[in-house]
This record gives C-alpha cells, structure tokens and sequence, in this order.
C-alpha cells in the first residue's frame, strides 16, 4: 500500500484552492487568474504521478490557451454588469447538491472493496511510446480528433463573426 | 489512506467545487469554467487509475486523457465564441436576465 505522500497533499491543496477562489471571487479576472493556477495545480499532479506527457500538455493548452482565451472572453464583455451573486436559495440548494455528489462519490472511494491496488506502479512511457500508440493503435480516434477540433475552430469563428457580417 | 484513495478524494472534490460554481454563478463564463474543472477533475481520475490501478497495460490511462483535453480544447472554443455571440445580442452575459428571471 502506497500513502499519499505530502508532495502531493501540497500539489491537491494548491489546486483545490485554486478551484476554491476561481469559483468565488468576485472580480472576473481574478476568477481567471485563479483558475489558471487551479489548472497549473492539475498540471503538476499529472507530472507527479509520472505522466510527464500529459502534465506538459495540460500545462500548453490549459494555462497557454484556454486560461488565455477566458481572459480574452472576460476582458472582450467588461463593462457588461457587475457579477452579482445568486438569491440565497439558488446558491444554498446549488451548494447542497454539490455537497451531496461529493459526500457520496469520497463515501464510495473511501468504502468501495473493489479499489484494490497494483503490486507495482504502471510504468511511465516514454514520448515515442505515446506517439507510437497513436499512430497504431489509436490512429482512428486522432483521425476524428483532428477533424472534430477543425470543424470546432471552424464554427467558433464562424459563430464569432456572425454578428460582423449581418451589421455590413 | 492509500495514494489512489487521495486522487480520487482530490478530485472528487475538485468535481464538486466545479459543480458548484456552474449552478451557483451568475456569469455565463464562470459556468463554463467551473464546467472546464469538472473534465479536469475527470482526467486526475483516469491519470490515477492508469498509475494505480491493477490492470493498467501501456499508456492507455495518458492517451485517453489526450483526446480528452482536446475535447475540452474545442468545446472551450465554442462555448467562449457563443457567450460572444450572445453578448453581442443581448450586451449581457448575466445567466438571469439571458433567461428572463426575475433578479
């Protein structure tokens, strides 16, 4: 049995309190600075649990773009109105169904009897591994990737632009 | 406590601090953000049953995690384009007046 180790208590503790504020801060852009530290957090727990691939990734496309672009968003609507908080029964009930999920899901990881865990730790594969995995094995979930990312920047600028074309 | 019990308490919790932001914000983007954390919260949980589990085999637990965070990538894209869409409509991005609630 392996025991969480304080290494990643810190990791999880900075990410949850990333989450933690990006979700109640009330300035907008703090909210988005604070989620990017939230996704640097899941970034570095990919790293300490050996997938070093993918914590590299997460930190490319969440901290690089999709924090960048929730910036962009923000900064693009400023001035709209203030972010006023829900009536307290929207937020109580939000809270409490939330509260629920969680409470129910720990209650599952701490009692289930089918979590058992490997004698040995996966071994962290190497950039070629992955790369040959995916042009192999995973060739056809790439192919439809690409495709559905394409048509996906397709339709954002398209959706974006809309409004620009119908004013002319 | 064992190491894959904590991942999947610390992202159960993560998933839950989502959720509860997407049904409690006012602000269209903080819906999407909070929705953003709960596929994270998702991913730490196929990251730690690929390093912890017993029949994790090559990179499968990493590779799904990939498609996974470009699927992100792209629905990131969209739903940011369609809040820009809409405030361009409605010079608002208030979930309650976009739904015509009473404030």
């Amino acid at each position: 049995m392996r025991l969480m180790s304080a290494w990643f208590l810190l990791l999880a503790g900075i990410t949850v309190a990333g989450a933690c504020a990006a979700m109640t801060l009330r300035n907008l852009v703090h909210c988005a600075l604070a989620v990017a530290v939230g996704f640097a957090g899941i970034g570095t727990l990919y790293l300490y649990l050996g997938a070093q691939f993918l914590g590299l990734a997460q930190l490319l496309v969440y901290v690089g773009a999709i924090a960048v672009l929730i910036v962009f968003v923000i900064l693009l609507t400023r001035g709209s109105d203030p972010d006023l908080p829900q009536p307290a029964g929207t937020l109580f009930l939000g809270i409490v169904v939330a509260g629920g999920i969680f409470s129910v899901v720990a209650w599952a990881a701490l009692h289930s009897f089918v979590l058992r865990e490997a004698a040995q730790l996966a071994a962290a594969p190497t950039v070629r591994q992955i790369g040959t995995e995916l042009m192999d094995e995973y060739v056809l979930p790439l192919e439809v990737i690409g495709v559905m990312l394409t048509a996906a920047l397709i339709g954002a600028a398209i959706v974006a632009m809309k409004e620009k074309q119908d004013s002319r | 406590m064992t190491a894959l019990t904590g991942c999947l308490l610390a992202s159960s919790l993560l998933f839950a601090i989502g959720l509860a932001g997407a049904l409690t914000r006012r602000n269209t983007i903080l819906v999407l953000v909070g929705i953003e954390l709960m596929l994270n919260a998702a991913n730490i949980n196929f990251v730690a049953f690929w390093r912890f589990g017993p029949h994790s085999s090559g990179a499968t637990g990493i590779i799904f995690v990939l498609f996974s965070i470009g699927v992100a990538a792209a629905e990131a894209a969209v739903g940011l384009a369609l809040i820009l869409a809409v405030y361009r409509h409605t010079k608002t991005t208030d979930l309650s007046r976009l739904t015509g609630r009473p404030q």
